[in-house]
């Protein structure tokens, strides 16, 4: 049995998918000195033609390995900051995501981008700590969120081997995660919810980082109440079937969920269950940043406008004791 | 190898001046909604520098991508289908005008952002150089996208990475409607040379040394010397967009407009042709564009209930919205 770290696990899935298949190769900023954790040792080991070291040029790399992708190859790129996602929107959402419909079908664009480091830094303030998951699966792309490192294994593989884009979001609260891995590592279907904890009283939805703040709430709650923790693990193909089949069994529904309020993740889990018409006993609820949040610098300010473990406590209280 | 003589020139042209009359015909009439941007009056940078490439290499095109496409061998009749948005297209009408693509002859699209195809483009060619396959990959754009950073950040990496990549400016005086001389501090080949790219400008109303230049780029890609840059000085007769008839927009002078077309390319190049060569070609293009409408307007549209196929290569498919219910 060892410990394997979260950013270890990406770092893993990495080199084996190099090692499986010569068509995968990396692109980003310091690479070769494995700066943002994802790529140490890979440039020794598969090559700089391989893995890639890019000036600062985001828009151009992030095309460029679009363009790669449709001459056969499975680029991935890597983004040091969250951020970076708004200055390559219209590479992800406005090229590769819509080739294969524009094609008639045609081609399809196999690219990977992956931010290890995606939320709160806590301290980096306006421009680093942004969370910009929904964005993406409001749009369609394929998003995954990683709780776990054997989760976070496991769905870079299978966006690496997907035929379409995914953007793979390895939030920075998640990456000091530590997990006994025993036996093999395997992928992870991308669609595909994870139950983390069954429960009876309350469906608490939770992704990335904040499956950890729910697992614990709902080890505090226990056994007074008991809560079931759903973790989507992919955004954009979303597992609504596992959802209400959870909402369903426990007729109480809390999300928490590290985007902004308006138009976020929590707003659409919210509505899906609403417009299938699960009987609820209680109202739904929801705990997010707010409206239009920007991370402020100084820490209590940081803190203050992300979702912590005592909000998501009380909202699962006054579900439970609402009826 | 290609035929690059100027019968073999006139003919393409002939084809993509012919094409784009009837696209402007069936604009009118409604038969193609949205419009188009015309390529008319631009047609010898595309071919001479689709006679520069080979089968295997590949482009990358702009939202006035109609020229390029055919130059590189699109079935005409299968791209008015795409214009027309009929399931015969290119593209299965799912593309249109901007977006036309036939990747079995290496065009990775049209593209409707300027300047976003040149990273493709480069992308294609470092697969290229990885592979081994000594493809070669000519990116379109307009003066336009001489202001776009994605433009600039992928003339720095193909120049570092020598990519088997060609550049190629179509200088036809307009962004829109935005003159050149107001939009460009420094010049093309300037930006070229920064990076420290070969860079040529060329008559782009003449399609044999639109052609030269070009070959000689594609020798300079094929044996690994890395990427060139081409500025072809060309005008576009019609509008930037159809739509811009429908608005009466004037920001050219018709005296402008009279001396770029004096210096027509297709005139040019018929010049060298022997007698009655233009006529047989012009009657054959004549037939062909005919047979091409025919094709399109009798192809079926569409089921509505696709609409959204073809969105992921897995299959998967989105939730129902409205109006649009996805067919399980």
């Amino acid at each position: 049995m060892t410990k394997l770290s979260y950013a270890k696990a990406l770092n893993r899935a990495l080199a084996d998918e190099l090692a499986r298949d010569s068509g995968v190769c990396v692109f980003g900023e310091d690479l070769g000195a494995g700066l943002s954790g994802l790529t140490p040792g890979l440039r020794d080991r598969f090559g700089a033609e391989r893995v890639v070291d890019t000036p600062l040029s985001e828009q151009a790399f992030s095309s460029l390995a679009l363009g790669a992708a449709l001459a056969g190859m499975r680029p991935v790129v890597e983004f040091q900051i969250p951020s970076l996602l708004f200055l390559v929107f219209e590479q992800i959402a406005n090229q590769a995501h819509k080739i294969s419909l524009m094609t008639g079908g045609q081609i399809s664009a196999p690219v990977t981008f992956v931010v290890p480091g995606s939320g709160s830094r806590a301290g980096w303030a306006g421009q680093h700590s942004d969370h910009p998951y929904s964005l993406f699966a409001h749009v369609g792309v394929k998003t995954l969120l990683p709780a776990t490192p054997t989760d976070a294994y496991g769905l870079l593989v299978s966006a690496i081997r997907d035929p379409d884009p995914v953007v793979l979001f390895g939030p920075t609260g998640a990456m000091g995660v530590r997990e006994d891995v025993t036996g093999e590592l395997l992928p992870v279907p991308i669609g595909a919810a994870r139950l983390h904890r069954a429960g009876t009283d309350v469906t608490v939805v939770a992704a990335g980082h904040l499956v950890h703040e729910a697992l614990a709430v709902a080890e505090e709650l226990a056994p007074e109440v008991s809560v079931e923790v759903f973790d989507p693990r992919t955004l954009y193909p979303f597992d609504f079937a596992a959802l209400f089949a959870s909402v369903g069994r426990t007729g109480r529904l809390v999300v928490v969920d590290d985007s902004n309020r308006m138009c976020g993740l929590a707003a659409e889990v919210i509505t899906a269950v609403a417009e299938q018409g699960i009987p609820l006993r209680a109202a739904p609820r929801r705990v997010t940043r707010p409206d239009g949040a920007v991370l402020p610098f100084a820490i209590g300010l940081d803190r203050a406008v992300q979702p912590d473990r005592e909000q998501l406590r009380a909202a699962v209280l006054a579900a439970v004791q609402a009826n | 190898m290609n035929e690059t003589g100027p019968a073999a020139l006139y003919r393409s042209m002939r084809l993509i001046r012919s094409f784009e009359e009837q696209a402007l015909a069936l604009v009118r009439t409604g038969e193609i909604i949205g419009g188009t941007h015309p390529y008319i009056g631009q047609e010898a940078v595309a071919v001479g520098v689709c006679a520069a490439l080979g089968p295997d290499d590949q482009l990358t095109s702009t939202h006035r991508g109609h020229g390029h496409v055919l130059a590189k061998g699109a079935e005409p009749r299968r791209m008015l289908a795409e214009l027309t948005g009929r399931q015969t297209g290119l593209n299965q009408g799912r593309g249109g005008s901007m977006h036309a693509a036939d990747l079995t002859l290496g065009i990775l699209g049209a593209n409707g952002i300027v300047g976003a195809g040149a990273p493709i483009a480069a992308g294609a060619a470092w697969a290229a150089l990885r592979q081994g396959s000594g493809r070669v990959v000519a990116s379109f754009f307009g003066d336009g996208a001489l202001n776009q950073g994605v433009l600039l950040e992928t003339l720095n990496l193909a120049g570092l990475w020598r990519l088997p990549v060609l550049f190629v400016c179509e200088n036809n005086g307009y962004a829109t409607t935005l003159p050149v001389e107001a939009a460009v501090a420094g010049s093309a080949l300037g930006r070229a040379a920064a990076f420290g790219i070969p860079a040529e400008q060329v008559d782009g109303m003449d399609a044999a040394a639109v052609h030269a230049a070009a070959a000689r780029a594609v020798a300079r890609a094929r044996t690994g010397q890395g990427p060139s840059f081409l500025e072809c000085r060309t005008y576009r007769y019609e509008g930037h967009h159809t739509m811009e008839r429908r608005i009466r927009l004037r920001y050219r002078s018709t005296e402008e407009v009279e001396a770029w077309r004096a210096r027509d390319p297709l005139e040019r190049t018929a010049g060298l042709l022997a007698a009655g060569q233009r006529a047989a070609i012009d009657q054959e293009i004549a037939e062909l564009i005919a047979e091409a409408v025919e094709f399109a307007l009798a192809g079926p549209h569409p089921d509505p209930a696709e609409a959204l196929k073809y969105l992921y290569a897995d299959g998967l498919l989105p939730r129902p919205g409205h109006p649009v219910e996805v067919a399980r």
